[in-house]
């Protein structure tokens, strides 16, 4: 098999220290392989959340090492984790996270502005970006003027519009109902299919989970079950 | 980069423009205020050696009578005082003798309360007169005592209503004499209207007027370059002398330095227009204080959106830019509407207390210097702050 994209070696985490010491990771081994559609499970306190963290490059392992294709993450700055995750990670996260009272269009464009891109190129890739999450014609909306299910689908057109290597999505449905859910994960699954995007969600609603290539699950800090799906 | 910061910033000041607005309003008080301060006094200060320097330059005036005293008691001068000044002080450029009284003046049907003064050619040097319409006294009319007179233009006005006074006979105490020469208007000083002045030959108010050949003024006009203070200490000692008064005795008689007092007056201008502007200036630092504040709040707020920022990819250092960049436009941006604020209240002031309206480019500097100041001093903890926030701490925020 060829090299992973992302591979974890004995990742531990630890919160505090002494005897109010909390071990949330206990030596994680995990590799994920580039176009893989990868759903963490686990219920909270599993260790999950902290994981996935730790794959957003926003947090540290307290031992291990991970490996960013050959990037050694953990021995990075806090500079350098910032401008990983500009180059390479989208995120989508449970709670959509836009700026308020900010049209479509400018929270699209913002992980662009920070790459430095021109103005025209900007508002260019952000409108395709909209276009691909369906949301042509609502460009100059606000977040209030949005349906939780379009604010979501705005998030995650300011998660591809820089075509990332890998797409991290933490609850992505946790505030939606069913039938938006659906078209969230299936909006997921055509990414990771006609983009080759390598997405990893977390989740812990087991209907959400199938429609990934592989489940992972966590019980106390470590890898439970690992297994791939038949879509 | 900072291009990017700026964009950043805008596109916050616009998606908060009420509460925008409402910071700068702290700089746009403190700025206006300064300015405003410092405008007005300078216009004060200007106006004021504006009326000491009206009154003859380089003057000083020596009067009969110890301070504040008058009336009978009076000890005058005579001619030959101002003579033997006039020969043994060096360095003057006019020493004029002069003697007044109020009269009253009528033209015609109308009759003006005046004050009617004797003097000489050289009262004209001394304090700074300039013929507006008509001439000067002439030799014969100086050595002979003509009933010739030159009008004040307030004098002019009141008997006259605009018509051409030269030629014309006027009364004075039932005395006809005729008007030579028209003065150019000097305006107020110090309360007093100087344009309400009639001037006649001094042999003329001596003989007709008053009756005697008092003097009761002496007013030396000291060269340009040369210090008035050496002069009035020999004057004093010269007058001292002539009237005989010896060692301990007071003077009875009062030297008025011009230049003295317009230092005296301009100095305690210039003091209070710089306690007035400091005054202001602490407003300024409220302004700033209430800038950090509504930007601290302002990072409290948007903690997530941060978070989501420096999830996104967002550089410690391109928050902190933005943050300070915000803090920076919004207290320029209230330095700038201060500044127009300023200038507009301070024309309608000055206008309003009749004082000349100054333009100190120098303090304007300032204050948009301090005001960009401002912003960076008090922006920046706010925006370190909004930078050193942990990303998942800033995200899991409510």
């Amino acid at each position: 098999m060829s090299q992973p994209l992302i591979q974890l070696k004995q990742i531990t985490k630890t919160y505090g220290s002494g005897l109010a010491a909390m071990q949330a990771l206990r030596g994680v081994d995990l590799d994920i392989h580039s176009g893989e559609f990868v759903a963490i499970m686990g219920h909270s306190g599993s260790g999950k959340s902290t994981l996935m963290n730790i794959l957003g490059c926003l947090d540290t392992p307290t031992t291990g090492s991970y490996f960013f294709q050959t990037i050694e993450v953990n021995t990075l700055t806090r500079n350098q984790r910032a401008l990983l995750r500009r180059h390479y990670l989208g995120f989508v996260f449970q709670g959509f996270n836009l700026l308020s009272r900010t049209s479509a269009l400018e929270n699209v464009e913002l992980p662009l502005i920070y790459r430095g891109m021109a103005k025209a190129e900007r508002h260019d890739k952000a409108r395709k970006a909209l276009d691909i999450v369906g949301l042509t014609g609502w460009e100059t909306h606000t977040p209030a003027e949005l349906s939780g299910g379009q604010q979501q689908r705005v998030a995650i057109a300011r998660a591809i519009v820089t075509e990332p290597t890998v797409l991290l999505a933490d609850e992505p449905t946790g505030n939606l109902d069913t039938e938006r859910s659906r078209e969230v994960m299936e909006m997921l699954c055509s990414f990771n299919r006609d983009l080759g995007i390598t997405i990893l969600m977390v989740t812990h609603e087991p209907d959400m989970a199938e429609y990934a290539k592989r489940v992972v699950h966590f019980v106390d800090g470590l890898v439970s079950s690992d297994t791939e799906q038949k879509p | 980069m900072i291009w990017n910061a700026l964009l950043l910033a805008l596109r916050e000041i616009r998606r908060n423009i009420l509460r925008s607005c409402l910071t700068t309003l702290g700089i746009v008080i403190g700025i206006a205020a300064v300015i405003i301060m410092v405008t007005v006094g300078n216009g004060v200060t200007a106006k004021v050696s504006e009326q000491i320097s009206s009154l003859g330059s380089n003057l000083l005036m020596v009067r009969a009578g110890a301070r504040g005293l008058t009336g009978t008691a009076v000890k005058p001068f005579s001619l030959e005082d101002a003579k033997t000044i006039s020969g043994q002080v060096n360095h003057l450029k006019a020493v004029a003798p002069s003697s007044s009284k109020s009269t009253t003046a009528i033209f015609g049907n109308k009759n003006w309360s005046s004050t009617v003064t004797g003097m000489t050619e050289a009262y004209m040097i001394a304090t700074n007169w300039v013929i507006g319409e008509g001439r000067e006294f002439n030799d014969s009319e100086l050595r002979s005592g003509a009933m010739s007179c030159i009008i004040g233009n307030t004098v002019w006005k009141e008997l006259f209503e605009g018509q051409s006074p030269i030629g014309s006979k006027i009364r004075l105490n039932s005395l006809s004499c005729t008007v030579v020469g028209l003065l150019k208007a000097k305006g107020q000083a110090f309360g007093r209207d100087q344009d309400d002045t009639i001037l006649i030959p001094l042999r003329a108010f001596q003989r007709r007027i008053a009756g005697n050949l008092d003097i009761s003024m002496i007013s030396v006009s000291v060269d340009e370059d040369y210090a008035t203070e050496k002069v009035q200490k020999q004057l004093k000692q010269l007058l001292r002398d002539r009237r005989h008064i010896s060692g301990n005795e007071d003077d009875d008689f009062f030297i008025l330095d011009t230049k003295e007092i317009a230092a005296t007056l301009t100095g305690t201008t210039k003091i209070l227009t710089s306690l007035l502007g400091s005054v202001a200036a602490i407003s300024l630092l409220v302004g700033g204080v209430g800038i950090m504040n509504i930007m601290l709040v302002s990072v409290t707020e948007r903690t997530r959106e941060i978070g989501t920022r420096l999830a996104i990819g967002a550089l410690e250092r391109e928050v902190l830019l933005q943050f300070l960049v915000e803090a920076m436009v919004l207290s320029c941006l209230g330095g700038f509407l201060g500044i127009v604020l300023a200038l507009v209240a301070s024309i309608g002031i000055s206008k309003a207390i009749d004082v000349p309206f100054i333009l100190d480019l120098g303090i304007i500097v300032i204050a948009s210097l301090f005001s960009a100041a401002v912003g960076i001093v008090f922006g920046y903890f706010p925006a370190r702050r909004a930078a050193r926030l942990d990303p998942i701490e800033a995200l899991r925020h409510e």
